[in-house]
């Protein structure tokens, strides 16, 4: 299990992720500006996860488990893209 | 962690964990179904929810990210103090991560006062007279900060209960998983709020 200095690193990454997803919202990326602010929250998911809540930790049974939302949730994600981008 | 430490109680260390994750993907996809809906009606209105968008406080939406990050980090550091046997630590770390949860919420009805009071309601003849797509917006602006601040608000009550079990040794260096899986919920919250904010506060 991760100790405090690895508890404080992580949440510096945090703020530091923070203070770059603001700053590229105001750098005006256009269509770019969606995809840069979804990368960056998922970035800072999977350090929450992996450190904050111990997954790089666990067994493999709850790691493997987590793919069972995630695999459902693409395949609910992409097939209403998948509808609503031929419906207009 | 080894099962040495909880000999003694009649608990299942691992079943818990596992119980609380399964929760947690209940409430991820809960959560998704709302950014999915919010995702197909943004590619509908682009420019009104930019402009929609424009009007929410950036600096309170980044205030109140660094101060749930901030509460997750005590959080954890809670959970590593009471498996060091660090007990009065533990229960300031939990009262420090409960009372910035308690900030973030203050912010939010600072937020939704200031918007309220300018008219911005769901089904206010104010709001109603914007274009359909901003209508939208602060539907969903007002659905998914709301549900957001029930959770935490969830989370801020757990934690109390905590503090109590804590104080009574019930949540000790030997026996923790309480404690531990307060602190997952916690965590995912704060994830949900890591989208939220960029979703919202930062589209311009």
């Amino acid at each position: 299990m991760p100790g405090p200095g690895l508890y404080f690193l992580v949440w510096l990454g945090l703020i530091a992720l923070t203070a770059l997803t603001v700053i590229a919202a105001g750098a005006g990326l256009g269509a770019y500006g969606a995809l840069t602010s979804v990368s960056i929250a998922l970035a800072k998911s999977v350090l929450i996860l992996m450190f904050f809540m111990h997954l790089k930790y666990e067994k493999t049974l709850i790691r493997a488990l987590l793919f069972l939302p995630v695999i459902t949730i693409a395949v609910i994600i992409g097939l209403t893209f998948f509808d609503i981008g031929y419906r207009y | 962690m080894n099962n040495e430490n909880i000999i003694g109680h009649k608990t299942d260390y691992e079943g818990a964990k596992i119980g609380m994750w399964i929760f947690l993907f209940t409430e991820m996809v809960l959560f998704s179904g709302l950014f999915l809906l919010y995702s197909a009606y943004r590619s509908r209105y682009p420019e009104e929810f930019h402009s929609a968008a424009s009007e929410l406080n950036r600096f309170m939406g980044t205030f109140n990210t660094v101060i749930l990050l901030t509460s997750s980090l005590t959080m954890a550091l809670s959970i590593n103090s009471i498996r060091t046997g660090r007990k009065g630590m533990s229960l300031l770390l939990q009262s420090l991560t409960s009372f910035m949860g308690l900030i973030f919420l203050v912010n939010k009805y600072i937020e939704w006062s200031a918007k309220i009071s300018h008219g911005i309601y769901p089904d206010s003849p104010g709001l109603m007279k914007y274009g359909k797509g901003e209508i939208i917006f602060y539907g969903l602006y007002y659905l998914l900060t709301g549900i957001h601040g029930l959770h935490v608000l969830a989370g801020i009550v757990l934690i109390a209960v905590m503090i109590v079990l804590t104080n009574k040794d019930r949540v000790s260096s030997g026996r923790f998983v309480a404690l531990e899986n307060t602190g997952l919920y916690w965590h995912f919250v704060d994830i949900i709020w890591v989208f939220l904010f960029p979703l919202f506060y930062l589209i311009s």
